[in-house]
């Protein structure tokens, strides 16, 4: 039984990351990669280690994926953040669809630029 | 108090991740989270007497029910907007007021909000946060204030502050 629902969460997960890489390709601009891939990637990963869990258990294999949970989640992120403001301060603009920005006017790395 | 407290939490990680009860390695232990408490305590928590304040646990647990949810939510969304042959989405960056006053509350509310439905936060100015948007719903401050970080606002604020 236990067999059947680690594959059920392994397969989940497997199938959010391809929808994941489906977006880096198809997606406009650096910000929107960046959404599918904080968003999928990470569940997809969270849900394969749950897989991993369910299929060995309480025992050390088991343990090291359920805290490996967390660490994605904060790493994921943070990554995610750090990268959007950095595209941001290297200059690349919202990608043509793209309808509002406030950042614009108050982003500290443009007042000093001017 | 502040190293205290990164102490135990660091030993506990370190006792999760290694899981055995070998005297080598729980000593081990014991010298990499002191050493990390020594070098790290610092950026720690200011106050971290609020690690014994149960009713916090309480709200973290709920807090962690939801954010599940939303987690879960988000996924489908964005695999929705990538599939779709179309492709319907409405990007930009929003600014949000920011209720929060400590910078780790504040640091956990941006965290929520990257991994809820099409949001990213990019960066905080002092009180205002700014967060790239995938579809915008609205051009009004107060809507979507509401829709990014109202969710999960009032339950951080009475988990970490």
């Amino acid at each position: 039984m236990s067999d059947i629902i680690s594959i059920v969460f392994i397969a989940t997960g497997i199938l959010f990351n391809l929808f994941g890489c489906i977006g880096l390709v198809r997606l406009p601009d650096v910000y929107n990669r960046l959404q599918s891939a904080t968003k999928c990637v990470t569940l997809g990963t969270c849900s394969i280690l749950l897989g991993v869990l369910i299929r060995f258990g309480l025992v050390s294999i088991g343990i090291k994926a359920l805290v490996a949970i967390p660490l994605l989640f904060f790493s994921a992120t943070v990554a995610a953040h750090a990268l959007a403001k950095g595209a941001y301060r290297f200059g690349i603009k919202l990608g043509d669809g793209s309808i509002h920005d406030d950042y614009k006017d108050e982003s500290p790395f443009n007042k000093t630029e001017e | 108090m502040q190293r205290f407290a990164l102490f135990i939490i660091s030993y506990i990680f370190w006792l999760l991740l290694t899981w055995s009860a070998e005297p080598g390695s729980i000593i081990a232990g014991l010298a990499v989270a002191g050493l990390t408490s020594v070098f790290f305590g610092r950026y720690f928590f200011q106050n971290a007497g609020k690690f014994i304040q149960p009713h916090r646990y309480y709200w973290l647990i709920i807090y962690l029910f939801i954010f599940t949810w939303e987690c879960i939510k988000a996924n489908f969304d964005v695999a929705y907007r990538v599939l779709h042959p179309r492709m319907p989405i409405k990007p930009g960056i929003v600014r949000v007021r920011l209720n929060l006053r400590s910078p780790f509350a504040r640091t956990m509310l941006a965290n929520s909000i990257t991994m809820t439905p099409g949001t990213i936060t990019v960066d905080i100015v002092g009180d205002n946060m700014y967060v790239h948007w995938i579809y915008i719903v609205s051009e009004d401050p107060v809507e979507y204030t509401r829709e990014v970080s109202g969710r999960f606002e009032n339950y951080i604020k009475k988990i970490f502050e």
